[in-house]
């Protein structure tokens, strides 16, 4: 994975609260076997109409996605954040996201950045009036900012250290391999396996 | 002090734990489908890995498949490609695979327990959100992203951050015709579609201990619509009876037995949260919006966004009635449906379609709409047969498919229309949801059955 320290580039205002993944991308674009190319179905419905933020020439150079509230919720699917990320978004910004597509992104490289409404709603009235605004989300400082207004937002340290050093989760789990061999030497023999049943 | 259940379950799947990160749990079981999966098996023939436990892994075709022809190749060339490469997966990789035409084929969450594969105490994973069906069982079962599948294919233990817990406490009885689903409706209706957000509920009171094993996994199901990733339900004897004689069932059963009854919430334990909800006062529930918090007991009448005070949901509450092509103060009861859906891991077990097959025995369904009948795996299908249910979905009119998820995401051909409103058992009304422009109102297998017999949303107190 790639490292994530900071990021710098303008933003894109989506004042629309409950985005579902099913917007983000309709399950028709799920048919694929890669990771790659999922960027034709962003928010493939909203597409369609001309207005839609993604469309309109001020917000199409934008890599920093600020949305309304309940973010992402819905699906399990991480094609949600391979298609973000495969359009170019590095960091979505929003009041609250979904449990799941929270820990997809986070996995993924994609930040997802929470902070309240209020500040939300002030970033949105600032790209809204200037798009062509920077807005820099720092992980190292845990900030994000943009003209003079600094925000700063949590993480935790784990996964900050994590995708500051670009680590590959599985990597760090294989080096535990000897407290996995014990704890299954330790389980109950009446677990279920999947072996078929000879009957 | 004492333990909740979640808690219980959590701390024995430890594999390590070490301030400041998060914990390594052991996953029992993993769950795989076509459509989350080809990336991670990508990802594990690249880094040279193998699968760590095929015997705790094993994998349906559901969300991609036909309902009909399934005999003959899949017509859609990309949609056949997936599901191949999941053969090919499994073939390479040695994951059991249960494909179309198999008895055992069906939705994921369907699957589980019929092979008696989900049982109390497990840790319980899959690339789905709807896992959270297996918390019914008194499991802890939540839905991963692809990455996350790729990281239990190779270690069976995934790095979690522990949860909060939440008590929905649903205490009373159910009036006739008030079902599972209308209680889960009620709920997301009631704390909203973020407001299980980093939680596992616990559902418990005296009309969840009622529910049959069928209605306990269509609430669980439905944990994930309130925000939470998991829903647990205590084990009792319904739950130990469900089990046994399941293909998979503990052969030391009475050593699985002594455990299972050990899982339950202690006395002094303590919930972050606790919600209460009278199921005495309970109506059938309907959703008129687009996310499945609109819901409204379907005596009430669509609501008017200028009456909602917080600016947020009256912005959604606007722009969801002009996507459902709604108007403020229309009764439900007077939407008129154009496709009525039956199915789903949510309702597409075999009580399900019972239910609904009894209220339309030895009647029609009406002419300006069609239903799908859509059972949740092969084996509830072939079990159907058995009871004669096909007949009666036939006779009234309705559509008899094949197993699968179907019109409930619409990935395959099973898709509704630009414009079309359906009343669907499945759990999820977002737009474009059952096909791109679709309309869905969910609802229980009851009003589904009622609605396809009078054309517009009822239950089966207006026939
Ligand atoms: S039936 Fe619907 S919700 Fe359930 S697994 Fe299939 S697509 Fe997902």
């Amino acid at each position: 994975m790639e490292k994530f320290i900071k990021h710098t580039g303008s933003g894109v205002p989506l004042r629309r609260s409950n985005v579902d993944t099913d917007q983000i991308i309709p399950a028709v674009y799920l048919k694929r076997v890669t990771r790659s190319g999922f960027e034709d179905g962003l928010f493939s419905a909203w597409r369609n109409d001309p207005d839609f933020v993604l469309n309109q020439e001020a917000y199409k150079k934008g890599t920093v996605l600020v949305a309304g509230v309940d973010f992402g919720t819905g699906s399990s699917r991480e094609h949600a954040v391979w298609a973000l990320q495969n359009y170019g978004f590095k960091a979505v910004i929003s009041s609250r996201f979904a449990d799941i597509f929270r820990g997809n992104s986070l996995k993924g490289g994609l930040l997802t950045v929470i902070i309240d409404q209020s500040d939300v709603e002030n970033i949105w009235a600032a790209i809204e009036a200037d798009p062509t605004t920077q807005i820099t989300v720092d992980l190292d400082t845990r900030t994000v900012s943009y003209n003079s207004t600094v925000l700063p937002f949590e993480i935790d340290d784990y996964t900050r250290w994590r995708l500051m050093e670009g680590l590959d989760d599985i990597g760090l789990t294989l080096k535990e391999t000897d407290s996995i061999d014990s704890f299954e030497g330790n389980r109950a023999s009446y677990k279920p396996k999947t072996l078929p049943i000879k009957k | 002090m004492g333990k909740t259940l979640a808690e219980k379950i959590w701390s024995e799947h430890i594999v390590r734990a070490a301030a400041g990160e998060p914990d390594l749990i052991y996953i029992d079981l993993h769950l795989i489908h076509e459509v989350t999966s080809p990336q991670a098996f990508d990802g594990l023939r690249l880094a040279g890995r193998k699968v760590r436990r095929t015997d705790l892994t094993i994998a349906t075709e559901d969300h991609n498949t036909p309902t009909l022809n399934i005999d003959k190749p899949i017509a859609d060339p990309v949609s056949k490609l997936q599901v191949d490469t999941l053969r090919a997966n499994c073939k390479e990789f040695g994951v059991r695979i249960h494909s179309l035409g198999d008895a055992e084929q069906g939705i994921v969450h369907v699957v589980g327990p019929q092979l008696g594969l989900t049982q109390p105490g497990m840790t319980i994973v899959c690339g789905d959100s709807h896992t959270s069906t297996h918390g019914a069982f008194g499991a802890l079962a939540f839905g991963i992203g692809t990455s996350e599948v790729e990281h239990v294919l190779a270690t069976q233990t995934l790095p979690l951050a522990r949860p909060k817990t939440m008590a929905i406490n649903v205490e009373g009885k159910l009036k006739a015709g008030v079902t599972a689903k209308d209680i889960i409706l009620a709920i997301i209706a009631k704390i909203g579609t973020g407001g299980g957000q980093g939680y596992v509920i616990e559902y418990r009171g005296s009309a969840i201990r009622e529910l049959s094993m069928e209605g306990r996994m269509t609430v669980c199901n439905m944990s994930i619509e309130a925000g939470a990733r998991a829903g647990v339900i205590a084990p009792d004897e319904k739950t130990f009876a469900y089990i046994k004689g399941k293909p998979h069932a503990p052969e030391e059963f009475d050593a699985a037995l002594a455990y299972w009854k050990t899982l339950f919430t202690d006395a002094d334990a303590k919930f972050d949260v606790e919600v209460n909800l009278d199921a005495d006062a309970l109506e059938p529930f309907v959703t008129w919006g687009t996310n499945p918090g609109q819901g409204l007991p379907l005596n009430a009448n669509v609501p008017d966004p200028a009456k909602i005070a917080d600016a947020e949901e009256r912005g959604a509450a606007e722009r969801a009635l002009v996507y459902m092509g709604l108007e403020a103060g229309t009764p439900l009861k007077k939407i008129a449906i154009d496709t009525v859906f039956l199915g789903s891991c949510t309702n597409g077990r075999i009580e399900d379609l019972r239910a609904a097959a009894d209220v339309l025995k030895g009647k029609k369904i009406s002419s300006t709409l069609r239903m799908l009948v859509v059972p949740g795996s092969a084996r509830v299908r072939l079990q159907a047969e058995q009871e004669g249910l096909d007949k009666v979905f036939l006779d009234a009119g309705a559509e008899w498919r094949n197993a699968g998820c179907s019109m409930c995401l619409g990935m395959n051909p099973d898709q509704l229309a630009v414009g079309e409103r359906s009343a669907s058992t499945s759990n999820r009304n977002f737009e474009g949801r059952q096909g791109k422009g679709g309309r869905t109102h969910l609802v229980s297998p009851l009003v589904a059955a009622a609605t396809a017999l009078r054309g517009t949303l009822s239950s089966p107190a207006d026939l």
